[in-house]
């Protein structure tokens, strides 16, 4: 059966959605769709898809959409589906991807990610959360921070210490833990929005099952960087219309408000404009090396323009807008849902755009990481290798 | 949607066109014919035209050409920038694209089977927006007039000629056109003025015809430049990136201090983006119109700059080595600051994106007292 075109699978969509009221229940819609192979179609059959090219997944999410049906409201998931899948998926086992790709997609169980520590940033193999064997179970001690969405996920991907001797980047485990657990605390942790999207997780005593263990004892580094690749691309790679970033709001703002033009942000307005097409089309053409089955390491340059933009544009914005720039919307501390770039104040932009060359690995390590793996230059001397 | 990738023609395509330049252009000879006055290397744009048939890749099979497109003629002209090669491509399709417009069988015949050389007799700084040249029509069909600064014209071509509200035909060889060769910035793209003296002429259009033909190969010199551009900063990234890993100094390689590395990555990163957008302007040419002019427009605000910051960063790079007339870093550096005016420079095109995706600039307004605001 020849379904791996465009065609085949606009035809199983349709042929789905005989049997499956879009309009009716929206878990049990999203648990059929998993399970016909329609929620990633590039993964095998069995664990949401049906081992097609992964430039046909956007056929079917499109088909879905004319259908008006639920989508697993990727946004509020966006670590497990950025992330977390993709890992699971090349690193776990079958039962393991059995239990957990499911509810992930379907947005029933949100994904966290317990990586970073407070002295372990952008030198992450340095952590020193320590996971200790204890019969069938290992025992978990340690504190994260900078964790989105700690307070609404079931489960966490983890990175601990389980080999405190072996040269640092050998002695780590990846593991998935059960944000339920007794011993998990999750306090949020304020940002310079004021908003907390981000926690700090205290880790006392925590047992997770050995069978919650992702690959070997020792691998853990190997894996979390298939975790980080998917994170800078998760960060930088959704395909966007002109003008559908912040650049958009910067524009429509020059459109509309003449009074606030003058000639010097003109050019700075224009430059930015340029810029931003440039690096829209850019990810679209990583989309396309992807699709087309070349992934390469342009992604870096996404993650990496994406950081500077959003920076850039929404600092000129709360310029542009003059004595309003100088008005916030409020201080009170909230947890929002997902993450909002466009839909607040111009102040509120500017401020959370400075976490984006921070997140996911700060531009300063990530223009080491293009020059080192991408160019080929050699390494600096280390004295911790 | 837009294609931004290459396909397997392409690729084939650019793998002769390489070789071809590999083994008869190496940069040395280049730097050889400049010093002897002539770098313009008419045997080499003849394997160009015979054994891959530059010329006609532009040209729709009606016409006698490949009917391969621009995206194919994007290619090539990445190598010739790889290469800094002293061809004359990039004029021909721009003169092919003004042809093309007004119909021209015959030339676009001759043009693709090598057999004459047309070269559009414009300033090569000219912008596709820019204001009617200064040639003038009459008495009768002659032309008279100067124009500056005209690139890939051969002593025995055609000059098609923009003046009135026409495009004419002009002999090069004509007693009535003297051509007369310009110490240019960039040796391998020489430059003449051509002074017109009643000479006679051809009306190949007029009205119209004329002016969206001239403005349509303005439009594709300024979109295809882009991927010159990328050639040239591809060339001086890689070049870069060798030297840097070879050279030592303080008993490491220099690319290993994260000062060199960090000016490396950017580059790619800003290589990488214009190759989005050099791919996107080429694509565009193919379905022409407002959407051609604006991808046009990006790529010479983007592109042009990228190429000249790659090679302001091999120069230095390569520390006093890249600053020697030895070395082949001033070619590139030549090529991309010509290439960064050439068709119009980054600001004129940002002035015309302003106006396509309606950004206007501030009009003037009385200051008013300040404080009104807020108070």
């Amino acid at each position: 059966m020849s379904d791996h075109t465009a065609d085949g699978l606009r035809g199983l969509v349709a042929t789905f959605l005989r049997t499956h009221d879009p309009s009716g229940d929206r878990t049990g819609f999203l648990r059929a769709r998993f399970d016909a192979g329609l929620a990633w179609v590039h993964h095998p059959p069995g664990r949401g898809g049906l081992g097609a090219p992964p430039h046909l997944q956007a056929v079917v999410d499109e088909a879905f959409a004319e259908a008006g049906a639920p989508d697993n409201r990727p946004r509020r998931n966006s670590i497990g589906l950025g992330m977390a899948a993709p890992t699971l998926l090349r690193h776990a086992s079958d039962a393991q991807c059995r239990r957990w790709l499911r509810p992930l997609w379907t947005g029933e169980e949100v994904w966290c990610q317990l990586f970073s520590e407070p002295d372990a940033g952008s030198d992450l193999a340095s952590l020193r959360t320590r996971a200790v064997p204890d019969g069938a179970d290992w025992v978990v001690d340690g504190q994260k921070v900078w964790t989105s969405l700690a307070h609404r996920a079931r489960w966490a991907i983890l990175l601990a210490r389980t080999d405190p001797a072996a040269p640092k980047h050998h002695g780590l485990t990846y593991f998935v833990c059960d944000m339920t657990a007794p011993g998990v605390r999750v306090r949020p942790l304020r940002q310079a929005t004021g908003e907390a999207e981000f926690n700090e997780v205290f880790l006392t005593g925590v047992r997770i099952p050995d069978s919650h263990r992702v690959g070997a004892v020792g691998h853990g580094w190997q894996i979390a960087r298939t975790t980080l690749m998917n994170e800078r691309v998760a960060i930088g790679g959704r395909p966007l219309p002109r003008e559908g970033g912040m650049v958009g709001v910067l524009a429509r703002l020059w459109r509309e408000r003449p009074d606030l033009r003058t000639g010097g942000l003109h050019e700075e307005v224009l430059h930015a404009w340029v810029r931003a097409e440039a690096a829209r089309l850019a990810a679209l053409r990583l989309r396309q090396l992807v699709a087309a089955g070349q992934p390469g390491p342009e992604g870096s340059a996404v993650k990496l323009s994406f950081a500077e933009l959003s920076q850039r544009i929404s600092g000129l914005e709360v310029e542009l807008r003059g004595a309003e720039g100088l008005r916030h919307d409020e201080w009170t501390m909230r947890r929002p849902a997902e993450p909002d770039l466009l839909g607040r104040t111009a102040t509120h932009r500017y401020l959370r755009a400075r976490g984006n060359s921070i997140e996911g690995g700060t531009s300063e390590i990530l223009r080491t990481i293009i020059a080192e793996r991408v160019l080929g230059l050699p390494a600096e001397p280390r004295v911790d290798k | 949607m837009t294609d931004l990738l290459y396909d397997a023609d392409e690729e084939a395509l650019r793998g002769s066109v390489r070789d071809l330049l590999h083994a008869h252009a190496p940069w040395q000879r280049i730097l050889a014919a400049i010093d002897g006055g002539d770098p313009y290397d008419a045997a080499l744009w003849r394997r160009l035209v015979d054994q891959v048939g530059v010329t006609g890749l532009a040209v729709p099979v009606e016409h006698g050409g490949a009917g391969a497109g621009f995206r194919e003629v994007a290619v090539v002209l990445e190598e010739l920038g790889r290469a800094v090669a002293p061809v004359p491509f990039l004029g021909a399709v721009v003169a092919t694209r003004a042809l093309l417009g007004c119909g021209e069988s015959t030339l676009l015949r001759q043009i693709a089977a090598g057999e004459r050389e047309v070269a559009l007799a414009v300033g090569l700084a000219t912008a596709p927006d820019a204001a009617p040249g200064p040639v003038t029509v009459g008495p009768g069909p002659t032309l008279s007039g100067r124009v500056a600064g005209v690139a890939d014209t051969a002593p025995h071509g055609l000059l098609l000629v923009p003046a009135g509200d026409g495009l004419y035909a002009v002999d090069a060889v004509e007693p009535a056109v003297r051509r007369t060769p310009v110490v240019s910035l960039d040796a391998t793209r020489p430059l003449v003025d051509i002074e017109f003296t009643a000479a006679p002429a051809r009306p190949v259009a007029t009205g119209a015809v004329a002016a969206t033909a001239l403005t349509a190969a303005l439009t594709a010199g300024a979109a295809l430049l882009a991927s010159e551009q990328v050639g040239v900063a591809q060339w001086c990234l890689d070049t870069t990136v060798d030297y840097v890993r070879q050279r030592r100094q303080f008993g490491r390689p220099v690319g290993s201090f994260q000062a060199v590395k960090h000016r490396l990555a950017d580059l790619w990163v800003e290589l990488t983006e214009a190759r989005a957008v050099a791919r996107h302007a080429a694509d565009r040419l193919g379905v022409a119109g407002a959407e051609a002019a604006l991808a046009a427009a990006l790529a010479q605000a983007y592109c042009g700059p990228v190429a000249v910051r790659a090679a302001e960063v091999c120069v230095q790079l390569h520390g006093g080595l890249g600053f020697t007339w030895e070395h082949p870093a001033h070619l590139y550096l030549k090529r991309a600051k010509s290439t960064a005016i050439a068709f119009g420079t980054a600001d004129r095109h940002r002035a015309a994106l302003a106006r396509l995706v309606d950004l206007p600039a501030p009009s003037f307004v009385e200051p008013v007292p300040d404080g009104g605001a807020g108070r």
